[in-house]
């Protein structure tokens, strides 16, 4: 298997973004083309952030005079070990070890981040210029959400320190966001998106399967198959297209092929209420609800998600793949905590 | 092991006000808002604690939707398995 891409660059401050050791030199200059760097990176829907050893406020105020500080997700700069800060950032982020980039200088760091996390690459940054020409660093797809990547994780910083300072319960916090939770038939112009998610999301995808622009077109057009595809609002701003579904359709029964959900949605509930819509769906249309799984190691997410939308085992096929079944007796009502809208018509397929 | 799964569920589920009681048998998936992150992290948390293995075909909603019936669960498990206990 090829290494995943990589979807955030952690990089050192002294003799890495900079030459010199700010402590030491406040003449500190940044290093050739970093600017450029940060910024093509951040196009392709690659984040950055920082684990550096320094003060943090004279750092930050370092990188707003060099222009560059709004890049920077989750910047950890401070005298913990390395190893704790990409611990921290990749928790923030929600993202797997093996998709972050270490970049140091000083080996000694590079080896204590690797000792901890055999999986994040480590660079020594005097490679930093090829960077750009890395294949783990080419996404295959950049899509209108992957430019607005940053944007939309600033937006969850704000949710979040929101949520810290919320104290009550849960719901009353989701109730305030005024969430919408859109739910549509996927069109030509989305395919790209679809194609994207089923590539980043590995821990929240249910079967592990990927599927190419081509053939969800195709699987679009055959009149068997709908492709669902979910947008996410909340009053700080859209989440981009954050779910997929993919359901085959027979007169007696939808099978859910494929489900899937960005990770940067998951504390919002989404993921159980789109099964509670399909739920609600199939029952009016008197079909049978079914959906494949297969446990990749690293999506139990998903399944714990069907359990809790009250789906069973049906069958063991012999590729691995758990045939599950959702009774549909005990239906809840749609949450109330946000509001779902939805243009799918079910009457056709 | 009855209050330690209580503590579990009250300190991670923060749809209960504080002072809104649940009684050992009321469905806490039904009874607030439940998502599978928090599921996920039961399962978890039963596995360390209890040293059980939760297999896929365990994942049945009726296996944890109350205290109850969490600790029926983790009981018969432990037999199965002959674990010792905690």
């Amino acid at each position: 298997m090829s290494d995943p891409g990589i979807k955030c660059v952690v990089w050192d401050l002294d003799n890495t973004i900079w030459d010199g050791v700010l402590l030491e030199d406040v003449t500190v200059r940044l290093k050739p083309r970093i600017p450029e760097i940060l910024e093509a990176l951040d196009r392709r829907g690659i984040l950055h952030s920082i684990a550096s050893r320094n003060d943090y406020d004279h750092a930050m105020a370092k990188l707003r005079e060099f222009g560059i500080a709004e890049y920077f997700l989750y910047p950890e700069i401070g005298w913990d070990a390395k190893s704790i800060a990409v611990d921290r950032i990749k928790q923030n982020i929600n993202i797997g070890y093996d998709t972050l980039l270490f970049v140091d200088d000083q080996p000694f760091e590079r080896d204590e981040v690797a000792s901890t996390h055999s999986e994040v690459w480590c660079l020594d940054s005097r490679h930093y210029l090829d960077l750009l020409d890395h294949p783990r660093l080419q996404p295959k797809y950049v899509s209108r959400d992957s430019a607005l990547r940053r944007r939309m994780y600033l937006d969850d910083i704000a949710r979040d320190k929101e949520r810290k300072e919320f104290v009550g319960p849960k719901e009353s916090f989701l109730r305030q966001l005024d969430i919408v939770f859109e739910i549509t038939e996927a069109e030509e112009s989305d395919l790209v998106r679809a194609e994207e998610l089923t590539y980043r999301t590995n821990q929240l995808n249910a079967t592990g399967e990927k599927y190419t622009v081509e053939s969800l077109d195709a699987l679009r057009q055959d009149g068997r198959h709908k492709i669902l595809i979910c947008e996410l609002t909340d009053k700080y701003g859209s989440y981009g297209k954050i779910g997929l579904a993919l359901l085959e359709l027979s007169p007696e029964s939808w099978k859910l092929k494929l489900l899937l959900f960005s990770c940067r949605v998951l504390s919002t509930g989404v993921g159980t209420v789109l099964l509670t819509y399909l739920r609600h769906a199939a029952r009016e249309k008197g079909v049978r609800l079914l959906a494949d799984f297969r446990d990749t190691g690293r999506n139990r997410m998903m399944r714990a998600a069907y359990m809790v939308a009250g789906f069973t085992e049906k069958e063991h096929g012999n590729d691995g793949t758990v045939l599950l079944e959702n009774d549909l007796t005990h239906t809840p009502p749609m949450p109330d905590y946000l509001k779902t809208v939805s243009n799918v018509d079910w009457r056709r397929g | 092991m009855r209050a330690k799964i209580r503590s579990v569920i009250e300190n991670n589920l923060n749809v209960f006000d504080s002072d809104v009681e649940f009684s050992d048998d009321d469905n806490i998936f039904r009874k607030g808002f439940v998502d599978s992150l928090f599921a996920v992290q039961l399962l978890d948390y039963l596995e360390q604690e209890f040293r059980i293995k939760i297999s896929s075909q365990d994942l049945n909603i009726d296996n944890f939707y109350s205290v109850n019936r969490i600790i029926s669960f983790v009981e018969e498990k432990r037999r199965q398995d002959g674990g010792t206990s905690a």
